[in-house]
């Protein structure tokens, strides 16, 4: 068995490296792409498998071969086998996955071919400026919610990302890290520009105080939500749009602070199959290729306009409906600067403290729903005062966007000459304690205010 | 005088087969464990701007209160699922061997089956059956108006622990007590001791050599174990600490290497005090050929409450199957205490798309699984056998695979193999599938060598110089009279090592690099990342448990088969 496998294996190589050189010979001729496309992917299989099929189809001489990983070890599975890459492509979600492969020079620039593709999708370009990759499907973000947990529990529904800090909600809601889902790490940030660092934290804070959990992939969330382990979920729009298509009693909401962003692919530099690579790319961008977004199972926004009238009653236009993502004027490049900071101040500050935020919001939504029954204005002040404490933040915007201080999470020290001020885990240890202070204060205050008005 | 006899009976006993033994799977160690794993855990000891040795990041490990909290979680939680296993298996082992109990053997297959728990499926399963809004707490809240949190936080984790890991206690606990001198009990009854009494005193201490050995495997996976915290979502433990930083980071902070090493040191221990508590109680095990305990008739009161004990215990530690089985014929379940229909359309998705998933495990488990015992056996008759400098240093090496977490064990195999070009194709080592199955091989042997070392403790060595006497060269003796007499323990070791690898994810997950070679557990992975996967993953979560079930029930009639062929049934 084992050695037949391995004479098989051989045989293959042998194959294949026959066919490259045949094809090298006859490229001037023939333009059709052939031989073995190797694509790292975080999407899942519902996607992945439509598009192999649909591409195998239309180019049957190559095949496809899908590697599944999630984004971040994607990114870690091309930057250490970067010496003698095999993958052709780089197909995920988040865009700065991209653009850390990006500057690690990993990528290789293409222009797709394909013509009718607009500038930009709510008010985010659609593709790299430096062609570096290319959007193909435009999500948004947004909250999902189970029907029947809903009903069960008598909970409204909700709207806003300001409904979510609602006492009603305390319990219900599920969101996954920012460190650990590229798609939560926009919705956070969209969220701190569109409503900005302060007023963007106290409304994190405020909707955390209210978590059940917080998942540690991205998939939890909406597994969660359709299984009714939680009620509801803070997800990007297909992961809901697509379980509903499955059947499960949820639906989904788009706040006014929101972003469209666009998912990616990418060529990888020293790509062993750069033509099929190319042509992969002009397919998803086809008007074939973008169809298969609208199936039941994926249900993502095509970035191309045309595809929408195939679309089925109700499916959301970002082209059309211009409320989608445009009050938000994401910026890319102020994301970039505080990225990894974000992440982290989210763990300390919310991930690894979340039974003592969440024990201060309860003594505060106490305090207050006694406080609206028995007016006391002392106990009104203390409950302010309990509230700014928990929304207090141990750096501020300017801070979070000093490369002194990005510098201790850079993924990769560039010389040894770059100074580092601190430790990372020096830095966390302050911010957790910060944290881990001011919500004790804060619970300490609410209990004061709730004695007032007993 | 004597010292001149020994040197020169220790020369004599260096021959250059097991020399030659020793060194080959020295090598085979060093180069796939010892040396991938010190590559990672190298960061731990570099400073960050300057890369050169400090200790700082310990420091720092230690000055942090998440990580003692997580410290602290994990030894809580390690702890209270080997009390919780215990009280799992210490009626089941107890009931079994020490009364006349129909469907005995039946009841020691099933404590196997909980081991086999798909990875992601297991939780999973668990939630939809025991979470908050599960079909227990469902109903009860329904019915009586009360819920009970079995899945909360470090609750949630405790219990899913102690039911995967029970069986490590109910297979040696058994073991032990069916090796127990009947004599000793009998002593004591003579002397006035009955009852509770009896087993306080008499039975569990004499059974406490199988309880530790189990008791310290169950303390150690549940210490390391990555997968269960990450899928409940309680991440202040440690394990799950690692990964977070290994996974999202990397290299640029230390903190998840430092993590590691603190887990590699804190398995080692719990093996070094568990190995010292054994020592201590080696009499136990001195006196055989009693014949077990005395099996006493339960009268039929005591029957009734002794099959609904086990059967209680036994649906608990069914139910992430049962509930597993429930999800891979589900429609759509949410919200509800059952399924809202059933159909067959997963299991036709899983025999469509899923085939090469099913023979990779086959060929790769299979394999990694007689590597295992190839080298348990080698190392165990090396230890026992023979007076070779180090060779206690084999099994503590080999040993200390059990805490290397998965992930670490991926990364380091691609750091040491990636560079490294396969002859004729050219593509990297780290490519081969058969790095897969190094990989899988390394993290079982542990179990495989413990079964093989003590089966080969119950081979006396007299047979040996018995074969040796009339002829036989020390290859055709351990071929044909140590290798068969062993072969119950080889089985069980194969067993263990072929049905924790077939469901193995976080070394896998790192070093598949095609979809042709991967596995059935990376299959699981994938399934489960969308709505529509669920079922499928489900069902193919089942037809792990069924091949791994399948394998066990097999090996086990094959032990029972050899065993009367050499009349040592009893």
């Amino acid at each position: 068995m084992l050695r037949t496998t391995l004479a098989r294996r051989t045989l293959g190589n042998a194959a294949a490296a026959l066919a490259v050189l045949l094809l090298s010979g006859t490229a001037a001729f023939a333009q059709e792409a052939s031989g073995k496309l190797v694509i790292v992917t975080s999407f899942p299989k519902d996607l992945t498998t439509a598009y192999q099929q649909a591409f195998q189809k239309a180019y049957p001489k190559v095949t496809v071969e899908i590697l599944n990983r999630n984004t971040n070890a994607g990114v870690k599975y091309l930057q250490e086998t970067a010496s003698n890459n095999g993958v052709d492509l780089f197909w995920a979600s988040a865009p700065d996955a991209f653009e850390v492969l990006k500057s690690a020079q990993l990528l290789q620039p293409y222009k797709p071919k394909v013509e009718g593709i607009p500038e930009k999708v709510g008010a985010y370009p659609v593709n790299d400026p430096e062609g570096m990759y290319a959007g193909f499907a435009a999500s948004g973000y947004g909250i999902m919610w189970n029907t029947r947990y809903m009903k069960a529990n008598d909970l409204p529904v909700p709207k806003e990302w300001a409904d979510l800090t609602k006492p009603a909600y305390y319990d219900h809601v599920a969101i996954s890290a920012p460190s650990r889902s590229g798609t939560t790490h926009l919705t956070i940030e969209t969220i701190l520009q569109g409503e900005g660092w302060e007023k963007g934290w106290r409304t994190n804070k405020e909707m955390a105080g209210n978590y059940r959990t917080i998942t540690e992939r991205s998939f939890g969330v909406p597994d969660g939500v359709n299984s009714g382990a939680f009620g509801v979920g803070i997800v990007i729009d297909f992961f809901a749009l697509s379980s509903q298509a499955s059947g499960f009693p949820v639906e989904f909401a788009y706040p006014t602070v929101t972003t469209i962003v666009p998912a990616n692919i990418g060529v990888v530099k020293n790509a062993p199959n750069k033509a099929a690579a190319e042509t992969f790319v002009d397919f998803l961008l086809s008007p074939k290729g973008q169809e298969v977004l609208l199936e039941p199972a994926i249900r993502r926004l095509p970035v191309n306009p045309a595809t929408y009238e195939k679309a089925p009653a109700g499916y959301p236009n970002p082209f059309k409906d211009k409320s989608l993502g445009a009050q938000v004027n994401f910026d890319v490049n102020v994301s970039q600067a505080r990225y990894n900071v974000v992440d982290a101040l989210f763990d300390q500050l919310i991930t690894f403290q979340l039974d003592d935020l969440k024990a201060a919001t309860k003594a505060i939504q106490q305090g207050e729903a006694a406080l609206a029954k028995k007016p006391n204005d002392k106990a009104k002040a203390l409950l302010a005062e309990a509230r700014d404490l928990v929304a207090a933040m141990p750096v501020t915007a300017e801070q979070a966007a000093d490369p002194q201080l990005a510098g201790a999470f850079t993924v990769e020290r560039k010389s040894a000459k770059d100074a580092v001020p601190e430790r990372q885990a020096q830095i966390e240890q302050k911010w957790a304690a910060f944290a881990k202070e001011n919500y004790a204060a804060a619970r300490k205050k609410a209990d004061e205010a709730m004695a007032l008005v007993r | 005088m004597t010292s001149l006899a020994l040197t020169r009976d220790r020369i004599a006993r260096v021959r250059p087969g097991p020399a030659l033994a020793a060194l080959l799977i020295a090598a085979f160690l060093l180069l796939f464990l010892v040396v991938p794993v010190v590559q990672v855990i190298f960061v731990a000891f570099q400073d960050k701007t300057t890369g050169a040795f400090t200790l700082v990041n310990f420091a720092d490990f230690f000055r942090n209160d998440l990580f003692m909290r997580s410290f602290g979680n994990s030894v809580y939680v390690s702890a209270m699922s080997v009390v919780v296993a215990s009280l799992l298996a210490l009626p089941l082992a107890y009931l079994t061997t020490r009364f006349e109990f129909r469907g005995a053997v039946l009841i020691q297959s099933l404590g196997i089956i909980p081991l086999i728990m798909p990875p992601f499926i297991g939780a999973v399963a668990m939630q939809l059956l025991f979470g908050r809004n599960g079909t227990v707490n469902l109903l009860l809240r329904d019915h009586f108006g009360f819920s009970i949190p079995f899945m909360e936080g470090l609750n949630g984790v405790i219990f899913v622990q102690s039911i995967h890991y029970f069986p490590f206690i109910l297979i040696n606990l058994s073991a032990s007590l069916k090796i127990i001198d009947r004599a000793m009990e009998e002593s004591a009854q003579n002397l006035g001791c009955h009852g509770f009494r009896l087993f306080r005193r008499i039975v569990f201490p004499l059974a406490m050599p199988g309880y530790v050995a189990g008791a310290s495997l169950v303390f150690i996976k549940v210490f390391d174990d990555l997968g269960t915290p990450l899928l409940l979502n309680v991440n202040d433990m440690l394990a799950p600490q690692a990964y977070l930083r290994i996974s999202s980071i990397g290299i640029a902070d230390p903190m998840g290497y430092v993590i590691s090493v603190v887990l590699i040191a804190c398995s080692l221990l719990a093996l070094w005090v568990s190995a010292l508590a054994m020592r201590g109680k080696d009499y136990a095990t001195v006196q055989r050929g009693g014949g077990g305990l005395a099996k006493r008739r339960l009268k039929p009161l005591e029957l009734v409450a002794a099959y609904g004990i086990v059967l209680l215990i036994l649906v608990l530690v069914l139910a992430p199957h049962i509930g597993l089985g429930l999800l891979s014929f589900a429609t759509i379940w949410s919200f509800s205490p059952l399924p809202d229909a059933f159909t067959l359309k997963h299991y036709h998705t899983v025999f469509t798309e899923s085939g090469q998933y099913i023979t990779n495990t086959l060929l790769y488990a299979s394999l990694a699984a007689l590597l295992d015992v190839a080298i348990g056996t080698a190392i165990a008759y090396l230890v026992l056998r023979t007076k070779l400098p180090g060779r206690q240093w084999l099994d503590y090496v080999a040993m200390a695979a059990l805490a290397v977490p998965g992930v670490v064990l991926g990364i380091g195999y691609l750091r040491s193999f990636y560079g490294v070009p396969m002859p004729f194709s050219g593509q990297p080592l780290s490519n081969f599938w058969l790095i897969l199955v190094f990989a899988l091989a390394i993290r079982r042997l542990p179990y495989a060598l413990r079964a093989c070392t003590a089966a080969l403790q119950q081979v006396s060595s007299s047979l040996e110089e018995a074969a040796e006497n009339l002829g036989a060269t020390k290859l055709r003796t351990v071929g044909r009279i140590v290798v068969p007499l062993m072969s119950g323990g080889i089985l069980a070791g194969f067993v263990t090592s072929f049905a924790t690898a077939a469901v193995e994810l976080s070394a896998t997950i790192m070093l598949v690099h095609s979809q042709s070679d991967a596995p059935l557990a990376y299959g699981l992975y994938v399934y489960m990342q969308s709505a529509a996967g669920r079922g499928p993953g489900a069902a193919l979560g089942i037809f792990a448990v069924i091949i791994v079930g399948l394998g066990t029930y097999l090996s086990h009639v094959v032990i029972e088969r050899g065993r009367r062929e050499r009349g040592q049934d009893h």
